[in-house]
């Protein structure tokens, strides 16, 4: 028999009841590239006059910044964030052990918020300013000021303060597990703290770093408030002015696809990293011995790691405790409105959480069962449905309009020819839509973290079960749920705290009238009144710093 | 006697960039109901990819698999793993971790009526000594008993054929010769047909009745342990 044989039950290996899960998990695949392609055919069908009108006017400036800021964030936070984790895993100083997980604080804080803190504190009139006057003895703004934050230089300064985390997260994982034998390696050949950095960790680092940096700039290119507010007219910025004040459409879908590009350049980047990143994890070696630093040199270290943490943490976080403390001292309460913000941001990232999850997990376990079963092809197709963290909110939300405007329309018509109900938008006009940006904008994580669950329950436990009698299914239920809780569980946080955070599609797609924290904290610092903005901002910070909490306490294995 | 299992001609293959590669080709053996063959070779002889098919987690290229007179497998037919009726211990044994020593045994009885299923699964602990350790979960228990554990929960649903993959593999070497001798006792008590792989010589003289010598793919030598000289049992 030739080799090439065509093999034919090789599919139904496991049985039937594959089909369902497969068709499942190929209606969500459709539904999260759904808005991709929406967009390049609103792309393709706009008048070429469109086209010219963003060459001249609005692509160059918009593109220049974007890439500028781009490339600022970039270097800022690959060199505080492999700075410090190297400090931190390479010696031994005083305060190292609490700096560890300190550094994953600012996390906590979402790029509008710090913007939003940043713009007050760094104000001609706030405190800084005011202190460095008094201290310089002048009393007057027009003697003194500072370069005002609004402007690139200040969106790079404030962007890497709470992004270069990410780095950190994925150049310390790399540090502490991989690193040991060949850095001591090293040594024994002659080398210094110093050269062994350059000429040893920071190469074998390199993929993890890149992974982190592309990490930093998907939330760079999905920022819409920083820039905003820091007058920087980004790429994202112009998506969202193009559509909401000139109601362009074709305009904003055109803008859109120039960012999507971006993006395919950096998920590539960001696979490429992550391909030799697993190269160099396939030997596990012991954590490094980290070598005592004392004295004041020691100290000079612990200033060193200490001043990310107060700038992108302790600085933003002090600042919205004191306005909160002065708001409730000086109008007792918060008003109906922003209560009302709350509730819709729970209740939205409530529906969103589980729907996340649960297409996440069919998605996990078709690939799994699709890996068993035939050729690779179709595990890879399944990984594109966690694209969706790469696409900037407003790019997601400029490709949902059409399709779900289209949908209201249709099911308008149907309900009316069928029950005679005037249905008005059901989707558009309800929190529908931003239950589905979220749960493409979101699904990676929640892939991510059961596939990494799924992978530690060893392959024999499925085949013991499917061996007493039970099917696919059963088994997932039996022995995987109850093994994967803690993953689902992670998981779950995870994406109810970012569904709760998101900004740029839920300005976009959010009905009339309705107002998450974010979009509350957005309109006051549009508006310039700052009066129960620091309230919201304060609760998306500490509902912010749960994921911090348990990344902290799951160790350095886990990444987005 | 009725022959409990038979190979007949068979081929296993897995797909590589140029092409198929045959781990086992034109394999064959019969094995009589109540009786207990071995496999034995080294790594990497297609001893554990012939059990695997037998279990339904790999596919046949061509040939058949016939198990009490039925077939469940050849390349263009294939019978679900839990549709077999062929239960199997593990190398690493796969004892769920979720649930105790009685609750895995219990596991694959879930059709069963709870009167039958607690009668079932407190029969078999005793069946392999563990009375006591139904409540245990199975980080609880040492190597040993893991492994019994195992066995009886392979056994519990009454299957046609039970498999063990290297089943002592884990375990210290001079546990290995008396815990094999143990097994084959709970399976010659319970009449169960049995086909082991190992690597390890007096294992499989101490646990078979038939044993095959496998390298390549291919069967060297399928003869009774008395027939081949090494009867030290």
């Amino acid at each position: 028999m030739p080799s090439t044989a065509p093999f034919s039950s090789r599919a139904s290996l496991y049985g039937e009841t594959g089909k369902t899960w497969l068709s499942a998990a190929i209606f969500i695949l459709l539904a999260v590239l759904l808005p991709v392609a929406v967009l390049a055919m609103l792309a393709l069908g706009g008048s070429l006059q469109h086209w010219l009108h963003l060459v001249e006017f609005v692509l160059p400036q918009a593109f220049v910044d974007t890439v500028l800021l781009l490339v600022g964030v970039g270097i800022g936070t690959v060199f505080i964030g492999t700075g410090t984790a190297w400090l931190v895993t390479a010696y031994n100083f005083p305060g190292r052990r609490v700096l560890v997980w300190a550094l994953l604080l600012p996390l906590a804080v979402p790029t509008y918020i710090v913007a939003f803190v940043y713009l007050d504190i760094l104000h001609p009139l706030g405190p800084v300013q005011s202190v460095i006057r008094d201290m310089l003895g002048y009393d007057s703004p027009r003697q003194f000021r500072l370069p005002d934050l609004r402007a690139l230089p200040g969106a790079i300064f404030v962007l890497t303060l709470v992004l270069y985390p990410y780095v950190y997260l994925t150049a310390r994982a790399m540090f502490a597990t991989q690193a040991a034998n060949v850095i001591e390696a090293a040594r024994t050949l002659g080398c210094n703290g110093r050269e062994t950095f350059y000429r040893v960790a920071l190469p074998m680092a390199r993929p993890a770093i890149a992974v982190g940096a592309c990490l930093v700039m998907f939330e760079v290119l999905n920022d819409i408030g920083a820039s905003e507010f820091l007058g920087v007219r980004t790429l994202t910025v112009s998506v969202y002015t193009t559509w909401i004040t000139r109601s362009d459409l074709a305009g904003a879908a055109q803008i859109a696809v120039l960012m999507l590009i971006l993006v395919v350049g950096l998920v590539w980047l960001e696979w490429r990293g992550r391909r030799r990143q697993r190269y160099i994890t396939m030997h596990r070696m012991r954590p490094m011995q980290a070598q005592s630093v004392g004295g004041l040199k020691g100290l000079g270290l612990t200033a060193l790691c200490a001043v990310p943490v107060c700038l992108g943490f302790i600085a933003p976080a002090w600042y919205l405790l004191s306005e909160t403390i002065k708001h409730f001292q000086t109008v007792g309460g918060v008003s109906a409105q922003l209560l009302a913000s709350a509730g819709n941001t729970v209740l939205v990232a409530a529906v969103a959480t589980p729907i996340t999850i649960v297409c996440g997990l069919v998605i996990v376990w078709t690939a799994r069962r699709v890996r068993e079963t035939t050729v690779g092809n179709w595990r890879s197709g399944l990984r594109l449905a966690g694209i969706g963290y790469a696409v900037p909110g407003t790019v997601l939300a400029i490709g949902l309009l059409t399709p779900l405007s289209f949908l209201d329309t249709g099911l308008g018509i149907g309900l009316n020819a069928l029950f005679g109900i005037d249905s008005g938008l059901l989707i558009m006009g309800s929190m529908t839509a931003l239950v589905v940006a979220y749960t493409i904008r979101f699904l990676a994580i929640a892939i991510g973290g059961i596939d990494a669950g799924l992978a530690r329950v060893p392959a024999s436990l499925e085949q013991a079960s499917r061996l007493l009698g039970e099917n696919s299914t059963a088994t997932l239920w039996r022995v995987h749920l109850p093994l994967l809780r803690p993953a689902i569980v992670a998981a779950t946080l995870l994406v109810f705290v970012d569904a709760m955070k998101e900004l740029p599609a839920t300005l976009l797609l959010r009905p009339i009238n309705f107002e998450t924290l974010s979009t509350w904290l957005y309109a006051e610092a549009i508006r310039g009144t700052y009066e129960e903005g620091a309230v919201a901002a304060l609760i998306i910070v500490v509902i912010g710093l749960l994921p911090v909490i348990l990344l902290s306490r799951m160790g350095w294995s886990s990444e987005r | 006697m009725t022959i409990a299992l038979k190979l007949d001609n068979l081929r296993l293959a897995y797909d590589t960039a140029d092409g198929m590669h045959h781990v086992v080709d034109g394999f064959s053996l019969t094995l009589e109901q109540g009786e207990i063959g071995c496999l034995l070779g080294a790594s990497g002889c297609g001893k554990t990819t012939v059990l695997r098919a037998v279990a339904g987690f790999e596919p046949v290229r061509a040939g058949q698999i016939l198990l009490d007179g039925q077939i469940i497998a050849t390349a263009a037919f294939h019978v679900a793993p839990e549709h077999r009726h062929v239960g199997m211990v593990f190398q690493d044994y796969a004892l769920f971790p979720h649930l105790t020593a009685a609750d895995n045994i219990a596991f694959g009885l879930r059709r069963w009526s709870r009167a039958d299923r607690q009668a079932r699964v407190a029969a078999m602990l005793e069946l392999v000594g563990l009375d006591s350790a139904g409540k245990s979960y199975p980080h609880e228990l040492s190597g040993g008993q893991q492994q019994r554990i195992a066995l009886a929960r392979a056994l519990a649903p009454k299957p046609k054929l039970i498999l063990l993959d290297e089943p002592f593999s884990n375990l210290d070497v001079d546990l290995r010769e008396r815990l094999a001798r143990d097994v084959r006792a709970i399976l010659k008590a319970s009449g169960q047909t049995g086909l082991l792989v190992t690597h390890n010589r007096p294992e499989a003289y101490a646990l078979a009745d038939y044993v095959g010598t496998m390298a390549d793919g291919r069967m060297l030598q399928w003869d009774r342990v008395e027939n081949s000289g090494q009867t030290e049992r």
